[in-house]
């Protein structure tokens, strides 16, 4: 193990902002061995080290969102910013909760689902989900909602930032552009749809079966690969995520919410959802 | 004639002891329950369903999947229902023939609260928890957001309400906090024997 890969690690640990990217380092290190894979497991004693057939990723993969080589327990991801950071559009209090309640309660329930089958620990919780009809019945549900629950809230906390707001770059945008006529447009249509899901749900843009944008809504926990397809943007509508600040106000919080979107991040996970 | 929000059947601050507050039902009933009338009236205005009474706007909605009608008429239902079974310093056990039917279907009040605690918990998403008569036979069910027992050809007898709107402001995550608060301290026993008297 040479200095790079100690460089490596700590830029990891610096930037480790999903799920994916600890897994990786975790991964990695079970590859490279050495006392540095002991003490990232004895400092997060987790199951995920039991991945069978580890290999190193490329260095630039740490930057991708996918995270089907999450396979066995899940881990709360760390928030890659203070609860406060959100303010004024998204209350530290809110952010709190639904992170350390509500998205944790979905990772211990998970956890607690999958306890008793040693076959759904050797999956990933996305493999799982895109295969609902191979999970036994009596944890399919469980697994089903804290599963999506936990996937779904890992993209939340990594597609805002408090440095977030403005308007996508690049490819994505020139795709927003051509499918929903301007980004204005599209900002209508996404909040219309996210005030239309009644009940506790997802608004998202996703790239369909046709590899088209497409605005689309989900109830509860589900998430768009459920369906095939690959979720690049999606935002809360669950009363939790703002109703200490906004209260029946769902369409001002959806309107607000476009201040904290980080488009660096929806823009990678277009370009992923591009390359397949 | 336009459908219309019945008055709350007491103070709005009456439940603050009793664990739910005047700020959850400025919002609960001032909002979430008005804004479901208003856009209801708004869906059947001019139609054949605006003269209907709103029960039958609700199972014919639902028969013909008429979503957004059914789910704001069964909204309005729902939180009427919902209201009249709350009352200050309410909860415990019920008594006389409600309390036997419940001991008779389910074994005792304890079991009949744990399977209602079960149900309202784990209703997952927004929903109701419904202490219900299905054909003579007391249940406990669970519906998903505005669904309700009168499309199941069952009489609602209880209600809980477990969409987030509902706990947010006074237990904010802890649902199952608000469901125990609900059984002790809230329910209003007399209106359930009386919808059993009348199922
Ligand atoms: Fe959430
Ligand atoms: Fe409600």
């Amino acid at each position: 193990m040479g200095y790079a890969e100690l460089a490596s690690v700590s830029r990891g640990f610096a930037r480790m902002r999903s799920l994916k990217q600890f897994l990786q380092r975790q991964l990695h290190f079970i590859v490279i061995g050495g006392f540095l894979s002991i003490l990232l497991i004895a400092c997060q004693p987790l199951a995920q080290s039991q991945a069978p057939d580890a290999s190193p990723p490329p260095e630039t993969s740490s930057e991708t969102v996918d995270q089907t080589e999450a396979v066995g327990t899940l881990e709360l991801p760390p928030l890659p910013y203070a609860f406060d950071a959100l303010e004024p559009y998204i209350d530290a209090e809110t952010m709190e909760l639904h992170h350390d309640r509500h998205h944790a309660a979905y990772v211990n329930n998970y956890n607690e689902a999958i306890t008793d089958y040693p076959d759904l620990q050797s999956q990933g919780v996305e493999a799982l989900l895109r295969n609902l009809d191979v999970i036994p019945e009596d944890v399919r549900i469980t697994i089903r909602n804290n599963g999506g629950g936990h996937v779904n809230h890992s993209m939340f906390w990594q597609i805002m930032s408090p440095e977030g707001g403005g308007e996508p770059q690049g490819q994505l945008a020139e795709q927003i552009n051509q499918t929903f006529g301007s980004f204005a447009d599209f900002q209508t249509a996404f909040e219309e749809a996210g005030a239309n899901q009644f009940g506790s749900g997802w608004v998202w843009l996703v790239s369909n079966n046709e590899g088209n944008l497409q605005i689309t809504t989900t109830l509860n926990q589900d998430n768009p690969i459920m369906q095939g397809a690959f979720p690049i943007m999606g935002n809360d509508v669950w009363e939790h995520a703002y109703y200490l600040s906004y209260r029946n106000r769902r369409a001002e919080y959806l309107d607000a919410w476009w201040n904290v979107v980080n488009w660096e991040e929806v823009g990678r996970r277009y370009e992923q959802a591009v390359q397949g | 004639m336009a459908f219309t929000q019945a008055p709350l059947p007491f103070d709005a601050g009456a439940l603050e002891p009793s664990g739910m507050s005047a700020k959850t039902f400025e919002f609960h009933y001032g909002k979430h329950h008005a804004a479901y009338i208003n856009k209801l009236n708004d869906l059947v205005a001019g139609t054949e369903l605006a003269d209907k009474s709103l029960e039958e706007v609700i199972k014919t909605s639902y028969k013909e999947g008429k979503t957004a009608i059914f789910n704001n008429a069964a909204q309005a239902w729902n939180h009427d229902f919902f209201w009249k079974c709350l009352k200050a310093s309410g909860g415990g056990k019920p008594s006389g023939d409600l309390a036997a039917k419940i001991e008779k279907d389910f074994g005792s009040y304890d079991k009949f609260a744990e399977e209602f605690k079960n149900a309202a918990a784990t209703q997952f998403g927004s929903g109701w928890a419904w202490l219900v008569s299905d054909n003579g036979t007391l249940k406990v069910t669970k519906t998903a957001n505005a669904e309700n027992p009168l499309v199941m050809d069952q009489t609602p007898l209880l209600t809980l309400d477990v969409w987030e709107h509902a706990y947010y402001l006074d237990f904010q995550n802890r649902r199952p906090d608000f469901i125990k608060n609900f059984l002790e301290n809230l329910v209003n026993w007399d209106f359930v024997a009386s919808n059993l008297a009348s199922a």
